[in-house]
């Protein structure tokens, strides 16, 4: 019998905290923004059914990078968590706060048991306001951390560089279509500062719109809506965009 | 469990348990003892006495659905609710009304709505109607025991089929045994006058302005032979309640229109008090 060698525990948490995040950062980043009339959800994403976004409640969503069928168990047990509570309690007390919080004891249990492999999975809980001051964005790194954000955010191997570039350019009150025009920009740069194409169909855009009548808010976005919404004055985009970029660059 | 929905610490193992996309197998899975179903029942003798809703009726046109539904629950002889409500959306595309004991169908009006949102979430797709409609069915024979003393609940099922691109209708047996009209059904106390009237106005070529008129007017019927229906109550300013279902989806008329079809039909009813005649051949 081998006697076990000693890890420090600073060391078993470096090592799975670096096996979390290489294992994130094999997927594309995505990013979530705050426009106008809701949040937007934006990503590349190949696959037509395999979702990164979707539906939670009726005014939350989720986001998630990583690996998939990790996150996808994560999803489903948030619905359950939330249809569950709505069950039994009502519609309205269930909440994005509420969601990131039992998130966030969900992954940090797991990311301390030293029997459990931690997860390889950055979240994203949103829930839609009234009105812009009543929304909600809380960020789940892989260790039950919670962060909350406001305006932008990025999760995923590339989240640094991304969110940096949205924290210089996202307004307050953008249309959808100015905020998803943003968004694919800050997607489509890479690390080495060059600039690679996306197109429309390799994207996976989702809404919460608080303007819609319906008690459920998420609505994916995809085919003519998607193209027009990119479409947009891009004319105008453009020129405001080489306006900008001698003192932004 | 170590955990339930109350607190808010990790997910218990049965949420991340992969499964059936069904909230009610989860359910009677996690926590049991909330489901309708499996609740304990103590014997009783004789009926129990509790409000009952009345009258549904849903009648198919070319390009949809009408599901609509009077207004009145009752408690024995007496009105417990003149402004109750027993038609609700399922989803986008399908409506339940509800007949029968009305605490009881008004939960599992929540929990079959429910059902369907949960699998529409879990699996990113809906459900055919035809699923939809099977789904409703084991609900009302998991509520068979209390149906046997006497707390039934009845529903008539309405929806816009997307495969199909037309409306159908199923009306159910308190069994659960579930059948597809054709054209026109009714449910609850005052069906069997809400299905005469309907028998005689029926046509296949319904517009939607027609249809809705159609269940008002058979809606009148049933509250004029069946003192447990309701009829329009113009002092009060309470009517039917009338929802279309088509391929833009599930839509509530108004109370404005819902009025304005009512008082419609009040006012022939005042010329001619038994309403449009059918010709004899």
């Amino acid at each position: 019998m081998s006697t076990p060698f000693y890890v420090s525990p600073q060391q078993a948490m470096a090592d799975r905290a670096e096996y979390a995040r290489k294992g994130i950062a094999r997927g594309r980043s995505l990013v979530v923004l705050q426009y106008a009339d809701g949040i937007v959800f934006v990503g590349e994403n190949p696959s037509r059914a395999l979702h990164k976004f979707s539906e939670i409640y009726d005014r939350i969503g989720f986001a998630a990078a990583g690996k998939y069928n990790e996150y996808e168990n994560l999803r489903i047990g948030g619905v359950r968590y939330a249809d569950l509570r709505g069950y039994t309690y009502d519609r309205g007390d269930v909440t994005a706060r509420g969601l990131a919080n039992v998130y966030a004891q969900t992954l940090g249990t797991i990311f301390s048991s030293a029997g459990e492999k931690p997860y390889e999975v950055e979240l994203v809980v949103a829930e839609v306001g009234e009105t812009p001051e009543g929304d909600q964005i809380y960020r789940l790194p892989h260790d039950g951390s919670i962060v909350d954000e406001h305006g932008s955010v990025a999760v995923g191997g590339n989240a640094e560089l991304i969110s940096s570039f949205l924290d210089q350019r996202h307004q307050d009150g953008m249309t959808l279509s100015e905020a998803l025009k943003l968004a694919v920009q800050a997607l489509s740069r890479e690390s080495n500062g060059s600039q690679r194409e996306i197109p429309a169909e390799r994207l996976e855009v989702a809404v919460l719109d608080r303007t819609r009548p319906q008690k459920r808010k998420f609505k994916r976005i995809t085919g003519g809506q998607l193209s027009r919404l990119l479409a947009e004055g891009t004319t105008t985009q453009t020129e405001s965009e080489s306006a900008e970029d001698p003192e932004g660059e | 469990m170590e955990a339930n929905t109350r607190s808010t610490g990790r997910l218990p193992a049965a949420f991340l348990t992969p499964g059936s996309s069904s909230f009610m197998d989860f359910l009677s899975e996690h926590q049991p003892e909330l489901l309708p179903g499996n609740r304990q029942l103590p014997p009783t003798q004789g009926v129990v006495e509790a409000p009952h809703g009345t009258t549904i009726v849903a009648v198919s046109f070319p390009g949809g659905v009408v599901l609509a539904g009077d207004r009145r629950a009752t408690m024995g002889n007496v009105i417990a609710q003149r402004d109750i409500e027993k038609v609700f959306p399922a989803d986008e595309y399908s409506a339940v009304g509800i007949a029968g004991t009305a605490g009881l169908a008004v939960e599992m009006v929540k929990l079959f709505q429910l059902e369907l949102e949960h699998f529409e979430k879990v699996e990113g797709v809906q459900l055919s109607l035809e699923g939809k409609a099977n789904r409703l069915s084991t609900m009302i024979r998991s509520n068979l025991g209390m149906a046997m003393q006497g707390l039934a609940v009845v529903p008539l099922f309405a929806g816009y089929d997307l495969d199909r691109a037309k409306g159908r209708i199923f009306s159910y047996d308190v069994t659960g045994g579930r059948s597809e009209e054709q054209g026109y059904a009714a449910t609850g106390s005052g069906s069997i006058f809400a299905r005469g009237a309907m028998k005689k106005l029926f046509r296949d070529d319904l517009t939607e302005d027609e249809a809705t008129t159609l269940v008002v007017q058979a809606l009148y019927d049933a509250a004029d032979d069946d003192s447990a229906t309701g009829g329009p109550d113009v002092a009060r300013r309470i009517y039917p309640i009338v929802t279309v279902i088509t391929e833009d989806g599930y839509r509530r008329l108004t109370e404005d229109e819902s009025s304005r079809i009512a008082r419609s039909v009040l006012e022939r009813r005042l010329e001619q008090p038994d309403g449009p005649r059918a010709s004899l051949l």
